[in-house]
């Protein structure tokens, strides 16, 4: 058998197991972290979209389909449903903080998350978007695992969901702190809450990096947001979607 | 670990048995975070195990964002049929949520410091 032979079928037999697709999951994440760590955690540099974008490329130039692709991924995505009860810990750790200023934080919670999630979904729809879209496109403040959840229920697609919530992510990071600042909001908390609140995880990575005290109310934020959400969105949508046709 | 992880994922089991048993229209994870907090009140805080177990998960939580982020080789034609709907929904969105969460804290709490003050 000559070496190119015995290459593709190396190949072809590699490519049908779930162990090469698992392993380059893993093995891109790591240098997407060492590209963010080298651009000085610049929130442009994202891990996410570097790893999205370098993954994509790798399954069209070799023709993968996704499918293929998830049967190895899939045991990194299953590690999201232990992840989001782990984010029970975080908000443990802020429970005092939360019920010495209970009332102003539950006020600026429903406010921002009716705003963030509602005006998605409206504007979206107004414009014409489809209606797997404009349901995809609603629970994009929140964190993934939950956004993915909730657009399911409510008839989107998680995957564009997780897409939705990205981009969302590094829009917040990148423009949060600015347009809050422009707006007269220049307290640690209501900036940190505000961060969380509309830009989850990675907005609460960037506040993270203002200070401490942005951080936890950006953390305390995008965790009372993904429970609230969780739990209106899929009652109150329902009740929008006549209005709109 | 393996404690603390079976622990996260017993939690997620009886989440999704309850979304299942009451029809709850919220993930089964988000439920089973909730029960989560409510016994880590009752326990006054997580186990060393816990904490640490916990810890490893959220840090790397970017990692768990890829595989269903890499789905969007699937919607190629949606978002560029739907960029523009798309891009404005989120972006204004985005921009009202931080303004209405932000503006109403802020008010809230300093806004009435400042009534105070003589």
């Amino acid at each position: 058998m000559s070496p190119p032979d015995s290459m593709t079928e190396i190949w072809v037999y590699l490519s049908a197991q779930p162990l090469l697709w698992l392993t380059l999951t893993l093995a891109v994440y790591l240098l997407a972290m060492a590209l963010h760590r080298k651009a000085g955690g610049h929130p442009a540099v994202n891990p996410v979209l570097v790893s999205v974008t370098v993954l994509v490329s790798l399954l069209l130039a070799t023709g993968t389909p996704y499918q293929r692709y998830f049967d190895g991924a899939q045991f990194v995505h299953f590690l999201l449903g232990p992840t989001t009860v782990a984010l029970a810990i975080p908000l443990h750790g802020q429970l005092k903080r939360l019920l010495a200023m209970g009332g102003p934080l539950l006020i600026a919670l429903v406010v921002g998350s009716l705003t963030a999630g509602l005006s998605a979904y409206v504007i979206g729809a107004l414009l014409g978007a489809s209606a797997p879209t404009v349901a995809s496109l609603a629970p994009k403040s929140v964190t993934t695992p939950i956004a993915m959840g909730i657009a399911e229920r409510l008839g989107g697609l998680a995957s564009l969901t997780a897409v939705f919530v990205i981009v969302t992510g590094i829009f917040g990071a990148i423009f949060a702190a600015g347009i809050l600042k422009r707006l007269g909001v220049k307290d640690d908390a209501s900036i940190g809450f505000a961060m969380g609140l509309a830009s989850h995880g990675i907005g609460t990575a960037r506040a993270f990096q203002i200070n401490e005290q942005t951080g936890a109310f950006a953390a305390l934020a995008m965790g009372l947001n993904g429970l609230f959400t969780a739990l209106t969105l899929p009652w109150l949508l329902p009740m929008l979607s006549p209005l709109l046709r | 670990m393996i404690a603390a992880f079976a622990l996260l994922l017993t939690f997620q089991l009886a989440g999704e048995a309850l979304r299942v048993a009451l029809h709850l229209p919220v993930p089964g994870p988000v439920i089973g975070m909730a029960l989560l907090l409510v016994y880590l009140i009752i326990r006054r805080g997580p186990s060393q195990p816990l904490r640490q177990t916990s810890g490893n998960l959220l840090q790397n939580l970017s990692l768990m964002f890829v595989p269903a982020g890499t789905g969007v080789m699937l919607h190629a034609g949606r978002l560029v049929d739907e960029a523009w709907p798309i891009a404005i929904a989120l972006v204004a969105s985005t921009v009202l949520g931080l303004a209405a969460t932000g503006l109403t804290l802020h008010y809230l709490t300093h806004g009435r410091k400042a009534g105070e003050t003589p």
